[in-house]
């Protein structure tokens, strides 16, 4: 083994070093991404430390089947290279959740070559290698399932009566396998392959309950579920890069889920096992009284040409009509006259919290025009004219006021406060969630229905012509 | 092959407790807006799975192990490189309007 210049424990300590530097840029790119003015720095840092721990990695000694290796980091780097390029920023939530489910799988697949392989190992080894490879194999599945939910592939939900049951006797029978095998008493082929077919099938399980709208939540579970995966992998494999990385993203993962819960006045317990997040038309509330009043555009143009304050409230709608670029334009426009407007953002605008500030990016909106909902709501009441576009349950007043409904107690944008409310709608039917949103019968509530874009569009003609 | 740092026992504790403190604080105080590309950061971190897979299967001798290791070499590089671009393509546009005017745009 020892034909090049360096020696097996020289080779070592070099890839031991190499992974504190990584850890190193790890910890540093996250805390730089955790600001907007660095973040884009953050993700460099980062990446510069997958890259010495992947070159390093090759000094390994006894590597071999190089003709094995070399395909599969390139396949799989070129593949995930062109998808990431291509991906559409509003598709970004499912993309994210199919790379996620690749490190649960990998992580899985190591745990599978040693447990196949039967070397003996301690107790302690054999166990965190068994319950790495159920978390990794539960990401792996339930993140691939995520997907194809997000991506339309997958419409329904799977619900049926016991469900809850039959899936706890699906992780008890999982669990009971991976004792036979992390004990040592019986880790033959038959039973390895079967403890990962039954965590592969309890991450579908669990996953396919789930409505499209919780699926943000879920998704950053599973991020979190595959980074403990390869931090347990990391012990079995003595590789400190990935026990270091794999844990701080496990806590990190963990907080970031009870964050998305808490913005979407969940719990995670609520999310997993009660299936709210696409109950249809089915949703009860109080009856609301009133009519929608419709409005044209081109009132609507003198109306924000005029007014000192205009606050916009964007939805995922205004994202699925592509209409962000035209929004900008208008604000552009206004801006130009002297209008003071912001952007106010709900923490789950947009299909997972951040996702809608990622659009507004896109279009070209800079972040400091962006609010969110703690810093804006008191404003509501200064602004001329709040713009509803494309969203629909985060301005809805009931969640203040109507204990019968669904969404009472989550946080709303105050949108109902300004002066004049204008929302831009396709047609009457209700939201996302069924619910009927009072804000669009309120005395100050004017309704310009027809396509996000074309109604910016025309907006924009009004603005010019005032 | 033995390796010539064992993480074994009470360190690997300490190194667990320690790296699962700096995840929460470095996260803690993230703004939302941050929270879409923060998850896809993180997400890119756990792609060092690679080199776990990389000495998998560069240590294969079965056809079956060597098969296994082939997948996740092959995830385990698409969880880093995927997680690498979508993450820098969102980060790349968030800009401030003080940025954007010196950039020449409105």
């Amino acid at each position: 083994m020892e034909t090049s210049l360096l020696g097996g424990d020289a080779r070592q300590w070099l890839i031991q070093v190499s992974y504190l530097v990584t850890a190193f840029l790890f910890i540093m790119g996250l805390k730089r991404m955790s600001s907007p003015v660095t973040a884009r720095s953050g993700i460099v840092w980062a990446g510069a430390g997958m890259l010495v721990a992947t070159l390093f990695t090759f000094l390994f000694p006894g590597l071999g089947n190089y003709e094995w290796l070399l395909p599969a980091i390139i396949l799989g780097t070129a593949l995930a290279w062109w998808s990431g390029r291509r991906v559409a920023m509003t598709d970004m939530p499912q993309m994210i959740a199919l790379y996620n489910g690749f490190g649960g799988g990998a992580a899985a697949a190591i745990a599978a070559v040693e447990l196949y392989r039967g070397e003996a190992m301690t107790l302690t080894m054999s166990t965190l290698a068994v319950v790495g490879a159920l978390i990794g194999g539960i990401s792996f599945s339930g993140s691939l399932v995520a997907f194809g939910k997000l991506q339309g592939l997958i419409k329904r939900s799977f619900r049926f009566k016991g469900q809850n049951i039959f899936n706890l006797l699906v992780i008890a029978a999982t669990v009971t396998v991976g004792v036979f095998i992390a004990s040592g008493w019986n880790h033959d082929t038959f039973h390895v392959t079967l403890f990962f077919l039954l965590a592969l099938l309890f991450g579908v399980l669990m996953t396919l309950p789930i409505g499209g709208a919780d699926m943000p939540v879920v998704i950053s579970m599973y991020n979190a579920f595959t980074g403990l995966a390869v931090a347990f992998e990391g012990f079995v494999m003595q590789n400190a890069a990935m026990i270091i990385a794999g844990t701080v993203v496990g806590s990190a993962g963990t907080l970031l889920t009870q964050l998305m819960a808490k913005a979407m006045n969940r719990s995670l317990g609520n999310v997993l096992f009660s299936g709210f997040g696409d109950t249809g038309g089915a949703a009860a509330g109080g009856a609301v009284t009133g009519s929608m009043k419709p409005i044209e555009a081109a009132d609507v143009g003198v109306m924000m040409a005029f007014a000192q304050k205009v606050i916009v409230v964007p939805g995922y709608g205004m994202a699925v009509a592509q209409a962000q670029h035209k929004v900008w334009e208008l604000c552009q426009l206004l801006i130009d006259r002297g209008v003071m407007v912001r952007f106010a953002i709900h923490p789950v605008a947009g299909r997972m919290p951040g996702h809608m500030n990622v659009l507004l990016a896109e279009a070209g909106v800079p972040y400091d025009l962006i609010a969110d909902l703690d810093e804006i709501n008191a404003e509501f009441e200064t602004a001329d004219v709040a713009l509803i576009i494309g969203a629909n349950d985060v301005v809805n007043p009931v969640a203040r006021n109507d204990k019968s409904s669904p969404i009472y107690g989550m946080p709303i944008l105050n949108a109902d406060k300004a002066k004049n409310v204008i929302v831009i709608k396709r047609g009457q039917g209700a939201g996302f969630s069924g619910i009927e949103n009072a804000l669009f019968y309120l005395d100050n509530t004017r309704m310009l229905y027809g396509d996000g874009q074309a109604a910016a569009s025309q907006l924009i003609q009004a603005v010019k012509a005032a | 092959m033995t390796p010539i740092v064992a993480i074994t026992g009470i360190v690997a504790l300490y190194i667990f407790m320690l790296a699962a403190f700096t995840g929460y604080e470095v996260i803690a105080k993230v703004p939302v807006i941050l929270h879409t590309p923060l998850m896809s950061g993180s997400n890119f971190v756990h792609g060092i799975v690679l080199v776990g897979a990389m000495v998998a299967l560069g240590g294969a001798h079965t056809t079956l192990e060597k098969i296994i290791g082939f997948v996740g070499v092959f995830m385990a590089a698409g969880n880093a490189a995927g997680g690498y671009v979508v993450t820098e393509r969102m980060l790349e546009m968030f800009k401030s309007s003080g940025a954007k005017k010196k950039a020449g745009g409105h």
